[in-house]
C-alpha cells in the first residue's frame, strides 16, 4: 500500500453563485494524519471535501495532493477515494464486484478481481461474504464493503464524508476504533467529515474546526477542546459554561474578567488571541462543566461562582446540576458518580469553585447555535 | 393462506361495503371489458363467416380455417402461401421492433438529463411541453405530421430553402412519415417510465463511479442501465405493442403500397363484413406481440414484479 501523502489547501474559497461555501481556507495535511473537519451542517465542510475529490473547482486557491496542483484534473483522475455519506454502494452488484469495481473500470480480469477483493474482504472480516447483495449485509458491515470498495484502487488519500452517521450509537463507537485501525493499518491520509465532535476527537491527529465557511481553529483534539481559539470553537465542541463580561486586567497570559452575573472571575487567555485581548474589551469566559466542583467554604472568590439550583439530573456515570447562569443560559456542572445520592438540592444556593487553569478567556464573539 | 389474509386485512380497512363495492367494481372492469370481449373474438375466429340464418345452425361448427387463410391464402389445396399477408404480418412485427429501438435510443439522453436534474423548475417546463402535444386526439397529430412531410410541406420547403435538395423528398412513400408517426406516437409511454426510474437513482452512485475512475460509457453499462432497465423494459413493451396494434399513423401517413397488418384487420372487419376472419387475424397479432415481449423480458432477464414498481 503507498504511504500517506499530504493535502494541501492554499487559499481555497468557494462560491455557489453568490453564496460564498468556503471562504479563503489555508490548511496543511501531513501524510498519514487522519485529518478531521469538523462543523454544523452547512458550514462548507462538504464542500472542501468536493473540492479535494475533484467533483469541483475551487473559484480561488488552489489544492495540491502530493504537492502536484490539482487544478483541471477530474475526480476518476486524482489519487482519491471518496467514501459517500450514504456509502452509494452499488445495489445490483455483489460485494465483491462492488469492492473491486475500481479494477473492472481499469480492465483487469475477473479473476485477478475476485482475488484482490477476497483479500480485502479478509482484511474487513467479511470473508465469503464476496457473493451476497450489498442489501444482504448489515450497517456496519455496508459500511466496511465501503470502506474496502474505496481501498481496492491503492488511493493515497481517502476522504470520508460523514460514512457513521446513518449507524446506531454502539456501533458508530465501534466503527471508530475500528477506522482508525485501519486507517494504521494502511497508513494512507484520511481526510473526514464529521459534525460529531466525539468522532472528531477520539479518530484524529488534527482537526479543523469550521464555521460559515471559515475555518476557525485547527489543532490536535486536545488543543481544541483545552485551548479553543474562539466562542464557536469552545461553545461547539463539547460542553462549555460562557461568562460574558469586560476584561478587567491582563497579567502575563491571565486575565480576570468582570462578569455580568458573577463578578470578578480569574481565568487564562486562550493561547490564540494572547495579545488580542485588552483591558477593557468585550470578552468571553467559558469553564467546562467537569471543571467545576463544590466550593469549600474559604475558596477564593476570584475562581468562584455562586448560583441557584435549577435541577439536578442523574446520567449514570455522573450527575448533572443545572444553576441558574448568565442571559438565560444554564450553568452545568458535572460531577462524577462515587456513589452519592444526590449532589444538590432544587433552589439551593451554591457555591462552585474551578482552577484558573481550566478556563479560558476570549474576545467576544458567536457562539454555536444548539 | 396469503392470499386470504391480504382479502381480510383488505375488508379491514376499506370496511365490507367499500371494500366489496371496490372488489365489484375491478371485477366487473376484468371481467366485462377486457376477458369477455376477447373471448368472443377468440370465438369468433374459429367459426365460419356465415349468412345470419344460418348461425347457430348445423354448419356452424369451429374451424381452423380463418387461421389458414392468414397462412396459405384462398389456396385449398395449401400448395401456395399467402404472401401478401404474411409480408405484411412480418414487415409489421419488424417495424413495430424497430419503432421501439429507435425509441429507446431517442427517449434514454432525454430521460437521463430530466431524470438526473431533478427537481428543477425548468425540467419541470419541459416535461409539460412535452405533454401539451398529447391533448391533440391522435388523428389530428398524424394529419399535422402529414401536412409537415408533404410535397410542398414544412420540412421540404425548410430544405430546398437550404439548398439541401433540389426536388422535394417523398417522405410518404419513403415511409419516412409512417415511422416518424408512429415513433411520435407513443413516445411519451417511454420516455416516462424510463424517467421515473432514472430519476430514483442515488446521484451518489453515480459519483462513487466517477470517483473510481469510470468513464461515462461505463457508468451507464454498469450503474444506469441496470438500474434503468425495468423502466427501459415496460416503456418498450407499451411501444411496441400500441406500435404493432397502431391504425391512425399507418393509415394516415403510410404509402400507398404498405400496408400495416392493422389496416387487413380493419379491412376483414370494415370493409369485407367478414369478423371471423378479421378475429383470427387479430389473434394472431395479439399473441405474437405477447410472445415477443415475454421472450425479450426473458432475454433481459426482467420479471413481470419488476415492471410494476
Amino acid at each position: 500500500m503507498s504511504s500517506g501523502v499530504a493535502v494541501d489547501l492554499e487559499n481555497i474559497t468557494i462560491r455557489f453563485g453568490d453564496f460564498t461555501a468556503v471562504r479563503d481556507a489555508n490548511v496543511s495535511i501531513n501524510g498519514g494524519d487522519f485529518f478531521s473537519f469538523l462543523g454544523p451542517s452547512g458550514c462548507g465542510k462538504t464542500t472542501i471535501l468536493r473540492a479535494v475529490s475533484g467533483f469541483l473547482e475551487p473559484s480561488e486557491g488552489r489544492v495540491l495532493i502530493g504537492g502536484n496542483d490539482m487544478a483541471g484534473i477530474g475526480p476518476n483522475k486524482r489519487p482519491t477515494a471518496l467514501i459517500f455519506q450514504n456509502l452509494a454502494l452499488f445495489p445490483l452488484m455483489k460485494v465483491w464486484e462492488n469492492i473491486s469495481f475500481s479494477m473492472e473500470v481499469a480492465g483487469a480480469s475477473a479473476a485477478e478481481r475476485r482475488k484482490r477483493a477476497d483479500e480485502l474482504l479478509d482484511m474487513i472480516a467479511l470473508g465469503g461474504q464476496g457473493d451476497k447483495l450489498p442489501s444482504e449485509l448489515s450497517g456496519g458491515q455496508k459500511q466496511r464493503v465501503a470502506i474496502a470498495r474505496a481501498l481496492c484502487a491503492n488511493p493515497d488519500v481517502l476522504l470520508l464524508d460523514e460514512p457513521l452517521s446513518a449507524l446506531d450509537l454502539k456501533l458508530r463507537q465501534h466503527m471508530r476504533t475500528e477506522l482508525r485501525e485501519i486507517q494504521k493499518r494502511v497508513g494512507i491520509t484520511f481526510i473526514y467529515i464529521t459534525h460529531d465532535q466525539g468522532e472528531a476527537l477520539t479518530m484524529s491527529d488534527n482537526v479543523a474546526v469550521m464555521k460559515a465557511g471559515v475555518i476557525d481553529q485547527i489543532d490536535t483534539g486536545h488543543n481544541i477542546y483545552d485551548d479553543p481559539s474562539t466562542p464557536f470553537v469552545a461553545s461547539f465542541v463539547g460542553e462549555n459554561n460562557v461568562f460574558r463580561g469586560k476584561v478587567k486586567s491582563i497579567s502575563g497570559n491571565e486575565a480576570v474578567v468582570t462578569t455580568n452575573r458573577s463578578g470578578d472571575l480569574l481565568s487564562r487567555i486562550t493561547p490564540a488571541q494572547v495579545g488580542n485581548l485588552k483591558v477593557g474589551d468585550d470578552a468571553m469566559m467559558f469553564i467546562r462543566p467537569e471543571a467545576l466542583e463544590l466550593a469549600p467554604t474559604d475558596a477564593d472568590s476570584k475562581t468562584t461562582i455562586t448560583a441557584n439550583v435549577i435541577n439536578e439530573e442523574f446520567e449514570g456515570n455522573s450527575f448533572s446540576v443545572f444553576l441558574e447562569g448568565d442571559g438565560g443560559k444554564m450553568i452545568k456542572m458535572s460531577v462524577p458518580n462515587l456513589g452519592q445520592d444526590h449532589i444538590s438540592a432544587r433552589g439551593e444556593n451554591l457555591s462552585l469553585r474551578y482552577d484558573a487553569s481550566n478556563a479560558v478567556t476570549m474576545p467576544a464573539g458567536e457562539l454555536a447555535s444548539e | 393462506m396469503k392470499k386470504k389474509m391480504i382479502f381480510s386485512d383488505f375488508f379491514k380497512n376499506n370496511g365490507v361495503v367499500m371494500g366489496t363495492l371496490l372488489i365489484g367494481l375491478v371485477s366487473f372492469w376484468l371481467i366485462f371489458l377486457i376477458i369477455l370481449p376477447q373471448l368472443s373474438m377468440l370465438d369468433y375466429s374459429f367459426r365460419f363467416n356465415l349468412p345470419p340464418a344460418e348461425v347457430g345452425g348445423p354448419k356452424d361448427v369451429y374451424t381452423l380455417s380463418n387461421y389458414e387463410h392468414l397462412i396459405y391464402g384462398s389456396d385449398s389445396t395449401h400448395q401456395t402461401y399467402n404472401t401478401v399477408d404474411l409480408k405484411v404480418f412480418v414487415r409489421t412485427i419488424i417495424a413495430a421492433m424497430l419503432v421501439t429501438i429507435f425509441n429507446i435510443f431517442l427517449c434514454y439522453p432525454l430521460a437521463y438529463f430530466l431524470g438526473q436534474s431533478k427537481g428543477s423548475g425548468f425540467v419541470r417546463l419541459l416535461v409539460v411541453l412535452l405533454i401539451i402535444p398529447y391533448w391533440i386526439n391522435e388523428i389530428l397529430r398524424a394529419f399535422a405530421l402529414r401536412i409537415i412531410f408533404g410535397d410542398s410541406g414544412l420540412l421540404n420547403e425548410a430544405l430546398m430553402f437550404l439548398h439541401l435538395t433540389s426536388e422535394p423528398i417523398d417522405f410518404i412513400r419513403q415511409d419516412i412519415a409512417l415511422y416518424a408517426g408512429l415513433g411520435y406516437a407513443y413516445i411519451l409511454l417511454m420516455l416516462f417510465p424510463m424517467y421515473n426510474v432514472i430519476e430514483s437513482l442515488d446521484r451518489n452512485q453515480i459519483e462513487a463511479a466517477r470517483d473510481m475512475g469510470a468513464s461515462w460509457v461505463h457508468i451507464h453499462r454498469r450503474i444506469v442501465i441496470p438500474h434503468a432497465k425495468p423502466g427501459i423494459v415496460s416503456g418498450a413493451t407499451m411501444v411496441f405493442m400500441l406500435s404493432a396494434g397502431a391504425l391512425a399513423a399507418p393509415q394516415i401517413l403510410g404509402g400507398p403500397s404498405s400496408l400495416w397488418f392493422t389496416q387487413l384487420v380493419y379491412q376483414w372487419f370494415n370493409d369485407s363484413l367478414n369478423w371471423q376472419q378479421g378475429a383470427a387475424y387479430a389473434i394472431v397479432l395479439l399473441a405474437s406481440t405477447i410472445i415477443i415481449v415475454l421472450t425479450v423480458m426473458k432475454i433481459f432477464k426482467v420479471n413481470m414484479g419488476d415492471i410494476g414498481k
